[in-house]
């Protein structure tokens, strides 16, 4: 996988620049943007799967269990899961990191 | 068997040995004839290949990027404004290592317009990462094309390259061209093996952005690439050359081993500066031509080589310098008198601009300046002279 | 309440990611969520060319890239033409055996800079040659990725750095550009507006643009937090009451047929819409009456359309 961008040497880079590792952009972890985290209430939690749907990061999945969580290393923590979860099972709370 | 032919015709007919596959073009003077003949081959099936009507030039090497991207060999055809207005896109052609090759009918830029021949359109981009290729006659550029497409795809080059022929002057005059056999043709020039293309079976992200982390290493490894395609142009002049017995190099000499004088120029003026030299031989006076075939990159050490013992360099230019100190190929010739330590006189020259006629005579009477021109602080206002202008 | 089919979204909508975690997109970017939906649909046999702007500039700074597609960035305003090229590459390439002979479905995306302002010349050419292909306009109203500069496709009214609100101007004094009938004008077989606020409604939509026989324009309204400077969770919220408002009406033009996908009718009033966005809270009643009148003018015209055969 890519290495930090300051450690490559000219002639280290693809011809024309081109990038074959797809996906690559997992590398970077944006949960660090974050102030607050998504908690689930799986009480209320009816696994619909809309938090899944709306969320722009792709930073939600579903366990084995069939309930879902934020996966910590990429939440932004912008919210939109919580604010649309209609049963109200998701909440934002402080993230003490 | 010679054949006798308009030139832009000619080098459509280039393109169909080529086994072009993909054009996207849009129509100007006096690039029209290319681009006409070429939709017409492809109409009638002569030539299987993809037409792109686009509706600018902008879009037109936009599209070639695609086709090019997408791993179909590459061929577009333009002039003046239309150059211009891709101008932002040929540099992201080079970067991206694609190569298209096109074929620029040189004409002056507006304003005021001028559709008649000069090197304003193609100087304004030189430096846009492609390698730029000039030629004197029809023959050139039938056989240019069919070389072009050699380096291009060279995986020790893979960028792309630039055939200047002087609109009209060249463009549109018939001329006897010998055409190669397409079976020669298809052996000198296989089958476009691209390296990356946009497909789904092998997924790849091409024209990412840099930071300035990144930007310098980017650009340093394009102009290696550049540099270095040098060499591999060489000999596939060399080698094509041989295989069809016309000789091409990326400079060629016309009466100069014993000439202490010679003019530097590209493209068709150098007939004329031909015609010049053999009256002035009549005279006793001996001149010498350096005809610059490969412009980008710029052969400096070769043609260092040649003006070492020279005593007068006349450089020949055909854009205006805008301010400037010299015309362009001027400054590349200074650049290298100064790092190969080479004492020669060095002149510059603007002639032809927009289809202005520049006459053998006119060479003459330039040699005859020059070989006068005392040593010394020169009281001219400018570092050129404009030949012809009326004052 | 939802219909039982849409209750167990990863049921029904595919689970690969096309466009992955750890890009840069602003929280709450209903942009990237919106190309996050349509990219599942289009899936892997899918070649994207896309527009200098906000998704091209938060997914490949070198070396990483967020996509998973054969994807190429080339400039701003060409990302029509350069998925022309493409298509018609790919389409010589196949005829002539040298690359396997499988459906690859091209897709341009560009901006509503790229689209309605600079890109709208190289999309004209691409629609009117019939490339088989599909272009995407995130439209986000303005200019975001350089800083909330206005485009033709900034709403009236709209405060943004190049339409700033002051003691003289209302923002930008313009209506926006009707983007979904310039590209209905090039009498293509699929035209539509979709909103990832109601992704089924826009799944469905890409579904039929990837069908359709000749090229197919999606309008993507995408609700930028940054720009329209609202709390980064009411990015789908906002969406929703552009649609309810008849703001943006979700439509279809399938061969020239209109069709309203979604009728939020009655209509709440525009106001609803506008108060909580930053972008428009210098407005008067004067010009929130305004923008209703319009607003009430093009629903009813667009009902019209829709209830032609």
């Amino acid at each position: 996988m890519p290495k930090p961008m300051e450690e490559y040497k000219w002639h280290e880079l693809r011809i024309g620049c081109v990038i074959e590792e797809v996906g690559s952009a997992r590398e970077y972890k944006t949960g660090g943007w974050r102030s607050m985290k998504p908690v689930w209430d799986e009480s209320r939690c009816i696994k619909c799967g809309l938090c899944w749907l709306y969320c722009p990061d792709a930073a939600i999945y579903q366990k084995e269990d069939g309930f879902f969580t934020a996966d910590l290393d990429y939440c932004k923590g912008c919210g939109i899961c919580a604010h649309e979860c209609w049963p109200k099972a998701i909440k934002m709370v402080e993230d003490e990191k | 068997m010679k054949k006798g032919i308009e030139v832009s015709i000619a080098a459509s007919e280039a393109a169909k040995l080529a086994r072009v596959e993909a054009i996207a073009a849009y129509p100007i003077t006096p690039q029209t004839h290319i681009v006409e003949h070429l939709s017409d081959i492809v109409a009638n099936g002569e030539l299987d290949a993809v037409y792109v009507t686009v509706e600018s030039e902008h879009s037109a090497m936009s599209a070639c990027i695609g086709t090019s991207a997408a791993g179909a060999r590459t061929f577009t055809s333009t002039s003046a404004q239309g150059l211009e207005l891709m101008h932002e896109i040929l540099f992201i052609a080079s970067a991206l290592r694609l190569p298209i090759v096109m074929a620029v009918a040189n004409r002056a830029l507006s304003a005021p317009l001028s559709i008649w021949n000069d090197h304003s359109d193609v100087m304004a981009a030189r430096d846009c990462g492609w390698i730029q290729l000039f030629c004197e006659n029809g023959q050139e550029v039938v056989d240019t094309i069919i070389m072009a497409f050699r380096i291009a795809e060279d995986h020790r080059v893979l960028l792309p390259v630039m055939v200047n022929l002087d609109g009209f002057q060249l463009s549109h005059v018939v001329e006897p061209i010998d055409f190669p056999d397409q079976k020669d043709v298809d052996k000198f020039l296989p089958d476009y093996k691209p390296l990356y293309t946009l497909h789904p079976d092998r997924p790849l992200t091409m024209g990412a952005y840099a930071t300035p982390e990144l930007y310098t290493e980017a650009k340093f490894a394009q102009e290696q690439a550049i540099i270095n395609s040098l060499p591999v142009i060489k000999e596939i002049l060399s080698e094509y050359s041989k295989k069809f017995k016309r000789k091409y190099n990326i400079l060629e000499t016309y009466n100069f081993e014993k000439s202490d004088t010679v003019f530097i120029a590209m493209g068709s003026v150098n007939e004329n500066i031909m015609t010049a030299i053999d009256t002035l031989k009549k005279d006793k006076k001996s001149c010498g031509l350096v005809k610059v075939r490969l412009f980008r990159p710029f052969p400096d050490a070769e043609l260092a080589a040649l003006l070492e013992k020279k005593k007068n360099v006349i450089v020949i230019d055909r854009a205006m310098p805008a301010g400037g100190m010299n015309g362009p190929v001027y400054n590349e010739v200074a650049a290298l008198l100064r790092r190969y330590n080479i004492k020669a006189n060095l002149f510059n020259y603007i002639v032809g601009l927009g289809g202005r006629d520049v006459l053998p005579e006119d060479f003459i009477s330039v040699y005859d300046e020059v070989v006068k021109a005392k040593k010394g602080k020169s009281k001219e206002k400018t570092n050129y002279k404009v030949i012809g202008v009326r004052a | 309440m939802l219909p039982n089919i849409e209750i167990y979204a990863p049921n029904v909508v595919p689970k690969e990611e096309f466009v992955v975690s750890g890009h840069r997109a602003c929280q709450g970017c209903a942009e990237v969520l919106a190309l996050r939906h349509a990219l599942k649909i289009f899936g892997k046999d899918t070649i994207i060319a896309m527009a200098t702007g906000c998704m091209e500039i938060i997914s490949t700074p070198l070396p990483t890239t967020a996509w998973t597609q054969p994807w190429i960035h080339v400039a701003f305003e060409n990302a029509a033409a350069v998925a022309s090229g493409i298509e018609a590459g790919l389409r010589i390439l196949r005829k002539k055996g040298k690359i396997p002979d499988k459906d690859i479905h091209i897709v341009a995306i560009g901006g509503d800079g790229g689209t309605a302002d600079i890109g709208l010349q190289a999309l004209s050419g691409a629609l009117e040659r019939y490339h088989k292909f599909t272009y995407i306009c995130v439209d986000n109203e303005a200019y975001m990725n350089t800083g909330i500069q206005r485009s033709s496709s900034t709403p009236y009214g709209a405060s943004t750095t190049t339409s700033p609100a002051g003691k003289v101007s209302i923002g930008q004094q313009t209506w926006k550009k009707d983007m979904v009938k310039i590209a209905a004008a090039h009498n293509i077989p699929y035209v539509a507006t979709a909103c990832p606020s109601y992704p089924f409604d826009l799944i469905e939509k890409v579904k039929q643009a990837k069908m359709a026989n000749g090229p197919s324009y999606l309008h993507f309204l995408s609700v930028c937090p940054t720009g329209w400077r609202i709390p980064s969770e009411a990015a789908i919220k906002y969406g929703r009451l552009a649609v309810e408002t008849g703001i943006f009406p979700l439509y279809e033009i399938k061969d020239g047929k209109y069709r309203i996908t979604y009728n939020p009718e009655p209509l709440r009033p525009v106001k609803d819409y506008l108060k909580g966005q930053g972008r428009f809270r210098h407005l008067t009643d004067e010009h929130i009456e305004y923008i209703q009148k319009r607003t009430n003018e093009h629903w009813e015209e667009i009902k019209k359309l829709a209830s032609l055969k």
